[in-house]
This record gives C-alpha cells, sequence and structure tokens, in this order.
C-alpha cells in the first residue's frame, strides 16, 4: 500500500500494538532539558529503576538558564535547584549533559540538529512541545509530557495513538522580505490554533523545497501552534548537505544518504486532510492577539467581527479593531528562541540593522540558540555590528520566549518577538507579545515601531 | 495512580475557548521538582492580581462554584507540553475536565495522572453551562465503566469515547511504565532486529 513518509518512519518503530489502543513506539533519541525532567527521574528513583538506554538520551540546561555572566551561580534559587537536580540525574545515569559551560550548550532543539544528532528517519521526543522542529529533517519528532518522559528513561519506548495525516503544500516563490516564518504565521492563521489537533502534518511544495534546513526547522518548530503533533519535511540534496561532517553525523555517511532517500511520501499515498497555499499570497505577517493564529499581513488592519475571544484578547493586548498595526511603538524586541535564533536569523537581522542605530524607545535582546551559533556569530563579527547598533549579543538559552528565566518583559511593554507564542503572560506577567520575523524584528528595532521591513531592503 | 470509576458533584464552568496551558500554569511556577503543589497557581493570573489579592470576577474565586469537575470552553490546553498543567488541575481538587475538544499532549498529560478528560459534543456542553449558570449546585455524574455524562436534575446524558486500553488504566489505577516494562523483552528483541 502506498505510504506516507510519516507512515514509513513510524511503523518503522512500531513495537507493539495494543488492540484498540496505543502503539508501543521504539524512540531513537531522546532530548531532555531541566523543566520537565525531574519529576520523571524521581518516578524511576521511587521504582528502583535506571534509565534503559542512557547512550539515547542527550541533556542540556536552556530554559531556566541566565543569558549574560552564564558562568555565575544562577542567582535564582529555584531554578539553580532545577539545574543543579539535572545535573545530579545526569550523572546517576550516566546520561551525557551539555549543561551551562560546555560548548555544545543551547536550547534543546537548536543544538539536536546543529551537532548532527538529529537525523532523516529517527523518532525523537522531548518532553517539549517544539520538539516538532527536528521534523524538518525527515524525523518524526514530537513533543511529550513528564509522565512519558519517564516511560522512555524507563523503556525507551512511549505509548502513542497513530495521528491522523495532513499535508500543507505551498507552492511559488516567496515575496521580498518574506521569510519562512511568514510562511508558518500565515498558515496558522488560515487553519487556526486548533486546525492541526490530531494530526502529524506534512510540509511539501515548491515554496517548502526551496527553503534553507534552518528556515525549514522554524517551519516545523511552530507545526505545534495550530494544535499538530508534529511535522515532516521529506528530506533532500538540502538535508543531507547539513548532515555532512556534523559531530554526530553518520560515520558512512553516503550509506546513510542512500537510505535517507527512501524517505518520502509514495505518490499515490492519501492524506486525511490537505491544504495548498500559493507563497506568493503572504506578506511579512505580524499577530495582535493572544494566540499564535491572530495574525495578520503587514498591510491588514485588525479583523473587527463579533468575537468575544478576539474582544479578550485585544483588551490585553491594548489595541483596537479594524487598527493597523504599522507605526505601533514597541518597547522591547526579542531575537531569539527554537523557533528563530540560529545562524541564518542572525544574519539576516544584522543585514538590516547593520550600520544604522537602534531607536532610543527600544530595548533589544539578540539571543543566540546555542554556544556554537554564539561562536559563529562572534567569528563573523556579528557581535560588532550589534554593539555598533547599540545592542547586545548575550548568551544562548530560552531567555524572553517564556517567562521562566531573568530575561521578562514588564506588565504592559509591547515586545515584537520572534518566538512562537503570544499567549497572556507568555514573556512575563503582563506582557504583551507581537510574533514576526527576524527581519521583521530588525527593521522594529531600528524605527523603534512597528514597520513593513520591505520599505528597509 | 488512584483509581476512576464513578463521581457524581458540582461542577466548575469556566466558559473561555482555546485556554493555553500558560494560563493553567504560567511558565514561572513550572521550578518545582516534585508533582505536588501546583493546585495553588492554577490559572495563577487569572485568579490573583499582581498584589496576590484575589480577583473577584474569576471563577474559582467564586464561592457559589465548587465541585470535581471542571467544565471548560473548546480547544483546552493548547500550547506548551507542560504535564504541570494536568497536576495543577488535578492538585486543586478535579477529577474530570469536560470540554468539547482538547489538544492532544494535554488530554495524553490528563489520562497519564489519572484525570479523565472527556469530550462531549458542543449541544451537550451549551447544555451543561447552560445548567451551571441556573443551578450553580446541579450535580453532574461522570460514570466511566458506562462512559456516561448526566446533568442529574434533568436526566440530560450523552456517551463519551475513551480507548479501552486507557479505560482499563484509569478504572485498576495502573500506569503506562507497569506496562511497558513488562515488555522488555519485546523492545530487546526489536532492537536485535533492526
Ligand atoms: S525557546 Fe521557547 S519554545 Fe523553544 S524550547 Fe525554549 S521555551 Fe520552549
Amino acid at each position: 500500500m502506498a505510504k506516507t513518509l510519516f507512515d514509513k518512519v513510524w511503523d518503522a518503530h512500531v513495537v507493539q500494538s495494543i488492540a484498540d489502543g496505543p502503539q508501543v513506539v521504539y524512540i531513537d533519541k531522546h532530548f531532555i532539558h531541566e523543566v520537565t525532567t525531574p519529576q520523571a527521574f524521581a518516578g524511576l528513583d521511587k521504582r528502583g529503576i535506571k534509565v534503559f538506554r542512557p547512550k539515547q538520551t542527550i541533556a542540556t540546561a536552556d530554559h531556566n538558564v541566565p543569558t549574560k555572566d552564564q558562568l555565575q551561580p544562577i542567582r535564582e534559587m529555584l531554578s539553580r535547584k532545577q539545574v543543579d537536580t539535572l545535573i545530579q540525574n545526569c550523572a546517576n545515569h550516566g546520561i551525557e549533559l551539555y549543561g551551562l559551560g560546555h560548548p555544545f550548550q543551547g536550547i534543546v532543539h537548536v543544538i539536536g540538529p546543529q551537532l548532527g544528532i538529529t537525523q532523516p528517519g529517527l523518532t525523537i521526543v522531548c518532553g517539549d512541545s517544539h520538539t516538532s522542529t527536528h521534523g524538518a529533517f525527515g524525523a518524526i519528532a514530537f513533543g511529550i509530557g513528564t509522565s512519558e518522559v519517564e516511560q522512555v528513561l524507563a523503556t525507551q519506548c512511549i505509548l502513542q495513538t497513530k495521528p491522523k495525516k495532513m499535508r500543507i503544500n505551498v507552492e511559488g516563490t516567496l515575496g521580498k522580505g518574506v521569510t519562512a516564518k511568514d510562511i508558518i504565521l500565515y498558515i496558522i492563521s488560515k487553519i487556526s490554533t486548533s486546525g492541526g489537533t490530531g494530526y502529524f502534518v506534512e510540509y511539501a511544495g515548491s515554496a517548502i523545497r526551496s527553503l534553507s534546513m534552518e528556515a525549514r526547522m522554524t517551519i516545523c518548530n511552530m507545526s505545534i501552534e495550530m494544535g499538530a503533533r508534529g511535522g515532516v519535511i521529506a528530506p533532500d540534496d538540502t538535508t543531507f548537505e547539513y548532515l555532512r561532517g556534523r559531530e554526530f553525523a553518520p560515520q558512512d555517511f553516503d550509506a546513510a544518504v542512500e537510505k535517507w532517500k527512501q524517505l518520502c511520501t509514495d505518490a499515490d499515498a492519501v492524506f486525511d486532510l490537505e491544504y495548498t497555499f500559493a507563497a506568493a499570497d503572504i506578506e511579512p505577517m505580524v499577530t495582535y492577539g493572544t494566540n499564535p493564529a491572530m495574525g495578520i499581513g503587514i498591510s491588514e488592519a485588525i479583523p473587527s467581527a463579533n468575537d468575544a475571544g478576539l474582544e479578550k484578547a485585544l483588551a490585553y493586548m491594548g489595541f483596537e479593531k479594524g487598527d493597523s498595526l504599522l507605526g505601533k511603538p514597541v518597547d522591547y524586541v526579542f531575537l531569539g528562541s527554537c523557533t528563530n535564533s540560529r545562524m541564518e536569523d542572525l544574519r539576516a537581522f544584522c543585514d538590516i540593522v547593520k550600520g544604522k542605530q537602534k531607536a532610543d524607545n527600544v530595548t533589544v535582546w539578540v539571543v543566540p540558540g546555542s554556544k556554537q551559533v554564539e561562536q559563529q556569530a562572534k567569528a563573523e563579527g556579528l557581535d560588532k555590528i550589534l554593539a555598533e547598533a547599540g545592542m547586545e549579543l548575550r548568551e544562548p538559552g530560552c531567555s524572553a520566549c517564556l517567562g521562566m528565566n531573568e530575561d521578562k518583559i514588564p506588565a504592559g511593554k509591547y515586545c515584537i518577538s520572534t518566538s512562537n507564542r503570544n499567549f497572556e503572560g507568555r514573556q512575563g506577567p503582563g506582557a504583551r507579545t507581537l510574533l514576526a520575523s527576524p527581519i521583521m524584528a530588525a527593521a522594529a528595532a531600528i524605527t523603534g515601531k512597528i514597520s513593513d521591513v520591505r520599505e528597509l531592503i | 495512580m488512584e483509581k476512576f470509576t464513578t463521581i457524581q458533584t458540582t461542577a466548575v464552568p469556566l466558559n473561555i475557548e482555546d485556554v493555553d496551558t500558560d494560563q493553567i500554569i504560567p511558565a514561572r511556577f513550572l521550578k518545582a521538582t516534585t508533582r505536588e503543589g501546583f493546585g495553588d497557581n492554577l490559572f495563577r493570573d487569572w485568579r490573583y492580581n499582581s498584589d496576590n489579592t484575589p480577583k473577584q470576577d474569576f471563577v474559582l474565586n467564586n464561592p457559589i462554584y465548587s465541585g470535581d469537575i471542571l467544565v471548560v470552553g473548546k480547544n483546552f490546553g493548547c500550547g506548551s507540553s507542560r504535564e504541570h498543567a494536568a497536576w495543577a488541575i488535578y492538585d486543586y481538587g478535579f477529577k474530570v475536565v469536560v470540554s468539547s475538544f482538547f489538544a492532544d499532549i494535554f488530554r495524553n498529560n490528563a489520562l497519564n495522572n489519572g484525570l479523565l478528560p472527556v469530550v462531549v459534543s458542543p449541544d451537550f456542553l451549551s447544555s451543561l453551562f447552560a445548567a451551571i449558570r441556573e443551578n450553580p449546585a446541579a450535580a453532574i455524574k461522570v460514570d466511566l465503566e458506562n462512559q456516561e455524562i448526566t446533568i442529574v436534575a434533568t436526566g440530560q446524558k450523552e456517551k463519551f469515547d475513551i480507548n479501552s486500553y486507557k479505560k482499563t488504566c484509569l478504572v485498576n489505577g495502573y500506569d503506562d511504565i507497569d506496562y511497558l516494562l513488562s515488555l522488555k523483552d519485546q523492545v530487546e528483541a526489536f532492537e536485535q532486529s533492526r
């Protein structure tokens, strides 16, 4: 029977199917971080068992970490305790930890691909919903809860019901100033935050094929924002060239590539649901509300529908129905998060701000996704470009993506952010988030207000 | 995990759609290393002002509503995968959450912690909200064995779905890890076969 890429990878990992129940799925790689694991390790300890396959789990510290003076002890007591607990658990169970100070440390979804741990055809999980990022390589990757983290630590397997299949095609050529971030914000604005619930999505079409690996990761990263379990993109030469020579790429690389080439959806495979969008219809996007589907093209106006959810969101954001976002002043600019903190994001941002000055009314945080990105950015002189523009390159971590570490946006302030969630209080209690691409963030950093980046390039 | 069979209690209505897990439990409260105590911060920023005084208009602060059942608008639990959201709801004292639609990961997390997510039709959800609005003391019965939810006063009822494996786990208080650990030989054989 004709199979989708998702079927091929999933079916190859089923250890057992329970009648009228879930399947037992084998997990190749398990990423862990400090926030969603302490209770899972405590569960193992309580049962008196050890991690089953410690070599298949990789740990890092990212959510709680400061992005300045990282080698100093973490000031906030509870954060420090969580990071210390991770260190101890990894030591107890023989798990490799890329903790603070390690040259591979960084946001869990940035380091996996960058180190070549993320590869086509693997099953990958992590106690974090943006695990979908790794799907950009043709891996089946999805976020799980802490009880499931414990399952994987204990048995390298997880009980899951196989999701339905959706394909989203984006065809054609992207306009000037339109990026992968705009594609995914556009898709979510069309199909809503629950439109993908119950599905695993494959992204396809000429516009997707033409994207770099880093851009593909941005797309897959936000699959969860439409409710989908994950997103995949079939591996191709772009994927193989990205992986070649990376730290943990397969030894016999060419043989691996031959195998990976089989990982594509058969021509006559059937999806439960399919959408097609035209790349030419997509503009630079910005969100105006309190979920990622509340986004508009920069030349559009905030909707005026009679809708309680919209009214609640606009009251929180301090916007009016029918308003344009253009020209709205912002207080903070955040370039970072597992959605947009890789080299291409930093380069694109710096291309815009180079030789210009940050607006006086904004605070700008540029937070690399990993230590390796930070080092590379410095090697390319991006830190200097930023410094000359009055901005600062910080140290890697989740930072202002979620109000958990020291980098919080104050109540009532507006932040244009390259992260993935604009929920109430996500960046700090009362913070108001506008999601956008790195170059739209750069435009706001220079002008101090929401601006159309196409006028700056 | 505690066993679940049937409960009959009053319910707390939270008629808001697309409630994300950042609202259920904000990230700054995820720093604990145990599962207990999250109930205190359930819906923290909707429940309390920044000076920690309760917001009078939020439903959990309204003494006329109580019970072990939380009734919520559609697409409940979207966003972050944090299991802390399920822990917080359970720790607060709820045993059942009723909605017309749950986000996937939240639903799994709830089931893994003995918190029963009951999916009802949009019409039945409206009837539930109406019944509670009319009489906050209205009893709701959730019967897992027969997969049935009933508004006791009117007798209006609806069947709900749950896969039989999960149902068995809940009724007996088993968790998935017990089951997976029993498959160890099979897992090893699978590894060998690749
Ligand atoms: S950067 Fe944000 S979304 Fe990504 S893992 Fe960290 S907290 Fe989660």
